[in-house]
């Protein structure tokens, strides 16, 4: 596995796929691999981009790497799509709109199905970003599933978010609603050569005002035609600008602890599921549960706290 | 629990002729796979290079032209010069016959044709699962 992780410093293409992919099936060897990455990482800079289905997202991406490109910047992206909850398969066609990086070395474009997961992310894309930003990539960008409302949770993996609106899905109310609005720290208004872009722009203006704490500085509202290459520079360079104010202001750094806290507890948590799965037949305990309830009347919490104190006195005689 | 399969499909060469390759693409989907399309007119250094960043089990490719004995060749020629020979090539499109023996001394696994029912390429695909499962 030294040689793995070596590898994966060296920025072997063949290797970081293959982590990834060891990532994403959660193999034995993902936990070491992790560790031994860890220290190489939290240099890179972590975008998440997301909106609905057919907002634009993959092309706008296409027209920001060549941008970033143009500065030198390595960048790698993580295209997710949904996975089939009839099947388990997924199309995968996000990157299609990103193929023309295919031969630049600089570039490299994965594409992960959100395998079950909910939030517009993969349950892997955190751990995948590790490996991304331990290969030396400066720029690493998330690409969320086409979200609706309150799919928010590339919140919780990225630096800064660029929220891709287009005109046509409702008036100031929708913007002014929990969710997805809450998230954005750039605001783009793509399809900006289509009727009502405009008064979504204003109207956007206008909801965020209301957020805007007064000492920082207002959440860009960018437009764009991302197919005719219209508005790129103007993206960049707000997001640039957007990104040294939250480093400045030190909610950079805010972010990414509250994001390490976020990950701790998930961990921790999913172990001590998998404890109770491996070690107290929980299966079959909820089974008797559920039949003492139906078929015995009993009642459903203090059933529930009896048989916790008793898996709690059994961890403990342990 | 079963490895989650990769496959990319991709079209090699000039010809737009897509519906068949989006169609095996869907039904692959369908059967639970994880289908990567990345759309028409690749160069076969772009698919290598795709299959391999995206860490595919499987790479079919999509073609129409007739240009089949030079681009299928090729990429897996460029998959074994990357180290990545593991990867399991197959095609499909409107292939002679006679082509056949030519493509599969090349290192195609398997060429279907025009009327091939899914279900012979699915079981291609679980035929090579054990191949792919490391």
């Amino acid at each position: 596995m030294k040689d793995l992780t070596q590898q994966i410093l060296n920025g072997d293409i063949r290797s970081i796929a293959r982590a990834i992919s060891i990532v994403e099936n959660n193999a034995p060897l993902k936990e070491p691999l992790l560790d031994e990455l860890y220290p190489f990482c939290g240099k890179a800079m972590i975008w998440g981009i997301t909106g609905a289905p057919g907002a634009g997202k993959s092309t706008l991406l296409d027209r920001i790497i060549a941008a970033e490109r143009e500065q030198q910047r390595r960048v790698a992206v993580i295209a997710v799509d949904p996975t089939s909850p009839f099947t388990g398969g997924a199309i995968l066609g996000d990157r299609l709109r990103m193929q023309r990086h295919a031969l630049d070395s600089g570039v490299f474009i994965r594409s992960m199905a959100s395998r079950g997961y909910l939030g517009g992310i993969a349950g892997a894309t955190r751990d995948v970003i590790k490996v991304f930003d331990a290969a030396g990539y400066d720029l690493i960008i998330i690409e969320t599933i086409g979200v609706g409302q309150s799919e928010v949770e590339v919140v919780s993996l990225a630096d800064m978010i660029l929220l891709v609106l287009v005109p046509g899905l409702g008036d100031e109310i929708q913007a002014l609603k929990a969710g997805i609005m809450e998230i954005g720290d750039i605001f783009i208004i793509n399809k900006k050569d289509r009727e009502g872009a405009v008064k979504l722009k204003t109207e956007v203006e206008y909801v965020l005002r209301f957020k805007n704490e007064s000492s920082a500085p207002p959440n860009p509202v960018i437009m764009t035609a991302a197919t005719l290459n219209e508005g790129i520079a103007e993206v960049i360079a707000a997001a640039e600008q957007y990104f040294q104010y939250l480093t400045d202001s030190g909610q950079l750094e805010q972010r990414r602890r509250q994001r390490l806290r976020q990950e701790f507890y998930d961990i921790v948590l999913t172990k001590i599921q998998q404890v109770v799965e491996n070690h107290y037949n929980l299966t079959q305990k909820v089974e008797r549960l559920v039949e003492l309830v139906v078929e015995h009347h009993e009642k459903p919490y203090a059933l529930i706290e009896k048989h916790l104190n008793s898996i709690l006195k059994e961890i403990e005689q342990r | 629990m079963n490895k989650k399969l990769r496959i990319l499909i991709a079209k090699p060469g000039l010809d737009g002729h897509d519906r068949g390759a989006k169609y095996v693409a869907r039904a692959l989907k369908d059967a639970g796979y994880e289908v990567i399309y990345t759309g028409i007119r690749q160069s076969p250094e772009a698919i290598a290079q795709t299959a391999i960043q995206e860490d595919v089990d499987f790479v079919g490719l999509s073609l129409l032209s007739g240009a089949h004995n030079e681009l299928f060749p090729r990429v897996v020629q460029l998959l074994r010069e990357k180290q990545a020979s593991d990867i399991i090539v197959f095609g499909g499109g409107v292939i002679p016959e006679s082509d056949m023996p030519f493509l599969k001394e090349q290192g195609i696994a398997a060429i279907f044709t025009p009327g091939t029912s899914i279900a012979a390429i699915i079981e291609f695909i679980e035929a090579n699962r054990p191949r792919v499962s490391h």
